[in-house]
């Protein structure tokens, strides 16, 4: 039974690491697999512990239930705890997720675009070549209720075998890679 | 630099098609010679994985820009890495003729 598809959780900036690993391991310690820590766990951990916002003013912010925010937060924190007591590599990666300041709209064409080359600023539309463009972040709530986007990939949609495992990535996906 | 768009029939009287994958016409449009040929999309039917299908078509011609209504949630982190860039236009009512007139700003 496909499962009910996840919101999608939006993420103002992706983590500076792409992962972390424990040093100085007992010898006689065993090389445990890595753990997945997802994009919107790390948002949340960020939001919550770092920021010190209230769990609700997080969940506004990522746009999802102040209850679902709080169990990404949770899953976040047992990820943690497990990655330190075991000594486990931890990869923050996956997630449904999008990301705000990836996308600009353009004001008079009325599009949306991404930038992929990030080292260039871009400065015109790509599509109607006007300078009236703007980050998707500085866009007013209204603007925003227009745009969904689906991100970074992750299984949604039940077809994947490894959805009870959290953090894993969907097989699927895995394959095509 | 060649700009993939996607079509509903294979005129430039054609409509904007709102899905990518699943779309029925790829318009490319030449920004050099300002010729557009159509190709159809053999993923049109595909029960699953038409975006990374459509995606590998595109990139074989090689785009640097797509324009379509929607991208579905397989083809960003892909398109991202082959830096061909995204355009979303949101009025469906849009004609290719319409597009290819903006494109030539």
């Amino acid at each position: 039974m496909p499962g009910r598809p996840k919101i999608i959780r939006k993420i103002s900036v992706a983590p500076v690491a792409s992962g972390f690993r424990p040093y100085g391991m007992a010898q006689n310690a065993k090389k445990k697999e890595s753990l997945f820590l997802l994009y919107e766990e790390y948002e949340a951990l960020r939001l919550c512990d770092y920021e010190k916002y209230t769990q609700a003013e997080a969940s506004s912010f990522m746009k999802v239930s102040r209850p679902t925010l709080t169990r990404i937060y949770m899953s976040a924190r047992e990820k943690i705890a497990q990655a330190f007591v075991e000594g486990r590599n931890i990869i923050i990666e996956g997630g449904k997720v999008c990301f705000d300041n990836e996308w600009y709209s353009c004001c008079s064409c009325n599009c949306f675009f991404n930038n992929p080359a990030e080292e260039k600023q871009i400065e015109i539309c790509p599509l109607c070549g006007s300078r009236d463009i703007q980050n998707y972040d500085n866009l007013s709530k209204e603007e925003k209720g227009e745009f969904t986007y689906l991100g970074k990939s992750g299984c949604g949609r039940g077809h994947c075998s490894n959805k009870r495992k959290r953090g894993r990535m969907c097989q699927k996906n895995q394959e095509k890679m | 630099m060649k700009v993939a768009i996607t079509s509903s029939g294979n005129t430039l009287k054609s409509t904007l098609d709102k899905r990518f994958g699943r779309c029925s016409f790829f318009a490319i449009y030449d920004t050099l010679t300002e010729k557009v040929e159509f190709i159809p999309n053999p993923n049109k039917d595909a029960e699953e994985g038409a975006g990374p299908a459509s995606v590998q078509l595109v990139a074989s011609v090689p785009v640097e820009k797509i324009v379509s209504g929607e991208f579905g949630f397989k083809i960003k982190s892909l398109l991202v890495e082959l830096k061909i860039q995204m355009i979303v236009v949101k009025d469906d009512d849009k004609i290719i003729e319409d597009i290819i007139q903006l494109l030539k700003h």
